[in-house]
């Protein structure tokens, strides 16, 4: 049974946006942690004559995300309406992208296990709008529509994941990207950041169409997900995708994703090995059990009539590429290339330091700092790898001195000294009791004891201060 | 003297205003007395504001008006206040022009007749044995009974013109994108429009110029640069600011205008007494001088089935949002011609039928209105407006086509292309056939509805017909 299926796994990921306002009215588009039903008016509860009106940095905001993965920009896209009726949707339709997707076939690159690099295709990258969130209070649902037009922007992946964690990696690489350019604040567990994924299992010696019915194939198009006939289609090493898929939905962190994902590989394998027949189904992750759980079945797929949104004109994209390209930051991946190339870096070196744009920001400013003192970028990176001190609270010049000071063999790291003033106190109990009932001659006792730990290599002021800082507490 | 008053038009009653010949509220009074005396055997209005101050004007029931219940003729919203103001209602405020009423008319504009009110029929103040055309009713009978002194309509298919038409009044469907429909609850998104309805066509035009603009709500509205006609500015100053009238010249001539008649327009259907009178009026834009050019727009046949299969489309899902959950009855209330739109469109959208209704009947709305991108552009037909009637017949009898609804629908066959492409039209009175009035329709080119204004005007200027009015005994 092991090693005789092998996973195919593509992904949607959701991530809600940070504009100001909501995708198609004037609202606050801060709704976490809000009074319900504040941050609404008639356009996003769907009064009757109320329109949507185009969120021009919502765009903007999913064209970057979309460039920054590599793909086209539709010059014309157009918004439609995907109709389903549940009661934290207001209209009775979500808009949404569908036919004509704003940005298409891009591509992102994550490391493999023996550091080879995996393409991951995506399909597409296309705007719509959040819908409201249901609270379930005994046998009462309340409906808070805060969240409802939020602006949301959806990635879609072509099934080219065969593993859980590469799975992991492409969304922590996605969320990464988004707070590099500012779009999303990406939080899984507030669900700023959505993960669904679309796991099947197909028996690695399987020869061509070999298990196939075909028409469970031609079957999948009737289900309403946009890409059912673009997947059956889409082969890798020739070989045709199974004829059903699984999506789990609604798991709000990277680690349950992840378990999901195992679970159904498993759970697949054993059901096909048994002989049985999957069909297409939505599952979500039980936490407590460590299973997942039907939501619902194919039979039960909706059909959403997608059609274009009346109320809106076409999405022209005119001359707004090169600006936007132009206000992008560097990319993280490209950051993570020029602290090798540049700084001569490692490349795990430059993956910590390029982490978040901020880290990576601060460190450049320590770099161009320490040029001047023929400091050299390497050091400098160790040396925040290895303290990791508070970038918030230390100037990038006290990081230029604590270097200079270690390098002359000089203790004077405050979080090292801290570290090594605790271990005096608690060794040196009896003088530290007597410096805080008032005999202050036995400071000097402790001093004594931190100069000989470190060899007479402590800056004594810096450890003077620290004790009867420590002392004073 | 009251009936005096209310036989005004809108700028006569803005001048008369100006000239203090009577007061606002006076004005007001003859109004509301005379809606009490008339609606009563009308049904034009739903619902009467008795403190209403400024010009009185009527709003159809389906425009959102703030703390003003709005019911769209359904029972669904029968207690729906709206907390919020259609963009025509606030423009309209702006210029202090007052509600004196909600107007009745086909329950979610959906009808040609007016008889599709939940609240009952509207009745044709020329006959009121007769429908008075639909959806806008109550705001086409409200400016026939003088019972204010203009109205607001919407149009979808027909429901400005065809009610003006059939009532002996102007009534004008703008350009698609020329007015915000932000608070006119949606029929069809890609066909609604807002438009006025008036005594004459000066009022109209009037009337348009406060209305018109785009607001940030609808985003499909759009700014467009207009006069390019030199004409006679006045302007009035009232005690709510300095109105401005841009009138035409008196007995101005039609000379240089061509004038489109397509031969579909006059085909199987048309009513021999209705199609006398339009010929009569052709005729008369001759004699002002005015080119006649007949055209053809060959796929305006495939209208009717075009337009009812992407007006339902739009339908099924616009009316999605009556769930009951934040407003409103329940679904079990819509009127059976809703329902039936719902499945219609339903079905047209559902997962293998898409291609064959929803993105054919889209093609033919192209081809449709490429047929009037031929008439007007060179080297095909280069002419300024197309003619025609609105309506194959004068108004028919209460109760006559309500359960037929095929040949309901095909009395929109000359108005609803208009809408399939966008474009201006307009209505106005030009004759009477079997004693009920027939109005001529004008269709201009995308955005130009100042054409049509001034070919509507000075038709208007040369004939007698905005005289005519019905009787009504107390």
């Amino acid at each position: 049974m092991k090693q005789l299926y092998e996973p195919i796994i593509g992904l949607e990921v959701h991530v809600e946006l940070n504009t100001k306002s909501k995708m198609f009215c004037k609202c606050s588009a801060d709704y976490f942690g809000k009074e319900p039903n504040t941050h609404t008016c008639p356009v996003c509860l769907g009064l009757p004559g109320a329109l949507p009106y185009i969120n021009e940095t919502a765009i903007e905001s999913c064209m970057k995300i979309g460039l920054a993965l590599g793909c086209t920009v539709s010059e014309i896209s157009r918004f439609e309406r995907k109709n389903y009726f549940y009661p934290d949707l207001a209209k009775g339709y979500q808009i949404s992208q569908y036919r004509w997707p704003l940005c298409k076939g891009g591509r992102l690159q994550i490391t493999g296990n023996s550091g080879q690099d995996i393409t991951i295709r995506i399909n597409r990258v296309h705007q719509e709008e959040d819908t409201g969130k249901l609270t379930h209070v005994g046998n009462e649902t309340l409906i808070d529509f805060n969240r409802c037009g939020v602006p949301l922007v959806e990635i879609v992946t072509e099934p080219d994941f065969h593993g859980s964690e590469k799975v992991r990696d492409f969304a922590k690489k996605l969320q990464q990207l988004f707070r590099y350019l500012g779009v999303s604040n990406a939080d899984m567990e507030r669900g700023d950041m959505r993960l669904e994924a679309n796991v099947s299992v197909r028996k690695i010696d399987m020869s061509l169409r070999e298990d196939e019915d075909d028409e469970a194939i031609s079957n999948m198009d009737g289900i309403a997900t946009p890409f059912g006939l673009a997947m059956t289609k889409n082969v890798r090493n020739d070989k045709p995708l199974p004829n059903y898929r699984i999506e789990l939905k609604n798991i709000n962190s990277f680690r349950f994703m992840v378990a999901a994902i195992e679970y159904e590989i498993k759970r697949q394998s054993e059901a096909l090995e048994k002989g049985e027949k999957l069909t297409a189904e939505t599952r979500g992750w039980d936490q407590v059990k460590k299973e997942t759980y039907l939501q619902r079945s194919k039979e039960e797929a909706n059909d959403y009539r997608y059609f274009p949104e009346p109320d809106l004109p076409e999405l022209r994209i005119k001359n707004k590429e090169l600006r936007i390209k132009e206000e992008m930051p560097e990319l993280p991946w490209n950051k993570e290339e020029r602290f090798v190339s540049e700084y001569g870096l490692t490349k795990d070196n430059a993956r910590i330091l390029a982490e978040s744009n901020d880290l990576a920001e601060y460190y450049e400013s320590v770099v161009k700092l320490g040029k001047q003192k023929e400091m050299e970028p390497k050091q400098i990176a160790n040396y925040l790898i290895n303290q990791k001190p508070d970038i918030n609270k230390v100037s990038p010049e006290e990081i230029i001195k604590n270097i200079q000071s270690k390098s002359a063999g000089i203790i004077g790291d405050e979080a090292e000294l801290k570290k090594i003033a605790f271990d005096v106190i608690k060794e040196n109990s009896e003088s530290a009791e007597a410096f805080k009932a008032g005999k202050l001659g036995a400071l000097n006792v402790l001093l004594g004891a931190i100069m000989k730990k470190t060899a007479g290599k402590a800056d004594i002021e810096k450890a003077k201060e620290i004790l009867e800082n420590l002392l004073s507490k | 003297m009251n009936n005096n008053i209310t036989k005004l038009t809108l700028i006569e009653t803005l001048k008369a205003l100006e000239e203090k010949q009577f007061s606002e509220k006076e004005l007001n009074e003859a109004y509301l007395e005379r809606i009490k005396k008339l609606n009563p055997s009308l049904n034009a209005f739903l619902m009467v504001n008795k403190d209403t101050k400024g010009i009185p004007s009527a709003i159809k029931d389906s425009l959102c008006t703030k703390d003003i219940k709005t019911t769209a003729a359904s029972k669904i919203l029968e207690n729906f206040i709206p907390p919020y103001n259609a963009t025509v209602v606030d423009k309209l405020l702006e210029k202090e022009i007052g509600i004196i009423g909600k107007t009745n008319c086909d329950e979610f504009t959906m009808g040609s007749s007016g008889e599709n009110s939940a609240f009952g029929p509207t009745k044709n103040p020329w006959d009121l044995t007769k429908v008075p055309g639909g959806s806008s009713s109550g705001s086409a009978v409200a400016v026939s009974a003088d019972l204010c002194t203009f109205a607001i309509g919407t149009d979808t298919g027909c429901s400005v013109r065809t009610p003006a038409s059939l009532c002996g009044v102007v009534g004008l469907k703008p350009s698609y994108g020329r007015v915000s429909r932000y608070g006119a609850i949606a029929m069809a998104s890609s066909f609604d429009q807002i438009g006025p309805i008036t005594k004459t066509v000066a009022d109209a035009r009037l009337v348009l110029e406060w209305i018109s603009g785009p607001d940030g709500f609808d985003s499909n509205c759009v700014e467009i640069a207009s006069s390019k006609t030199p004409r006679n500015d006045t302007s009035i100053s009232l005690s709510t600011g300095v109105i401005a009238i841009r009138q035409l010249a008196e007995k101005q001539s039609l000379k240089g205008l061509k004038v489109g008649v397509p031969k579909e327009y006059f085909g199987e259907g048309l009513d021999k007494g209705v199609e006398k009178v339009i010929r009569g009026a052709i005729s008369k834009l001759k004699d002002l001088g005015a080119e006649i050019i007949e055209i053809s727009l060959p796929y305006m046949k495939y209208g009717i089935a075009a337009y009812y299969i992407l007006v339902p489309c739009e339908i099924s899902s616009n009316f999605a949002r009556y769930d009951a959950i934040r407003y409103g009855s329940a679904r079990a209330e819509f009127g059976p011609e809703i329902k039936r739109r719902i499945m219609l469109g339903t079905f047209a959208l559902s997962a293998g039928y898409y291609d064959d209704y929803y993105a054919k009947a889209a093609k033919v709305r192209t081809l449709i209105k490429q047929d009037f991108e031929n008439a007007f552009n060179p080297p095909a037909g280069g002419v300024d407006v197309i003619v025609g009637p609105v309506s194959p017949t004068v108004a028919w009898n209460l109760g006559e086509k309500v359960n037929d609804p095929l040949s309901m629908y095909k009395a929109d066959i000359y108005t609803c292309p208009v809408n399939l492409a966008g474009l201006p039209g307009l209505s106005v009175p030009c004759g009477f056939s079997e004693g009920l009035p027939v109005g001529l329709q004008i269709i201009g080119k995308y955005m130009d509805e100042e054409t049509i204004l001034d070919v509507g005007e000075i038709y208007e200027q040369n004939t007698n017909w905005k005289e005519q009015k019905p009787e009504l005994s107390f």
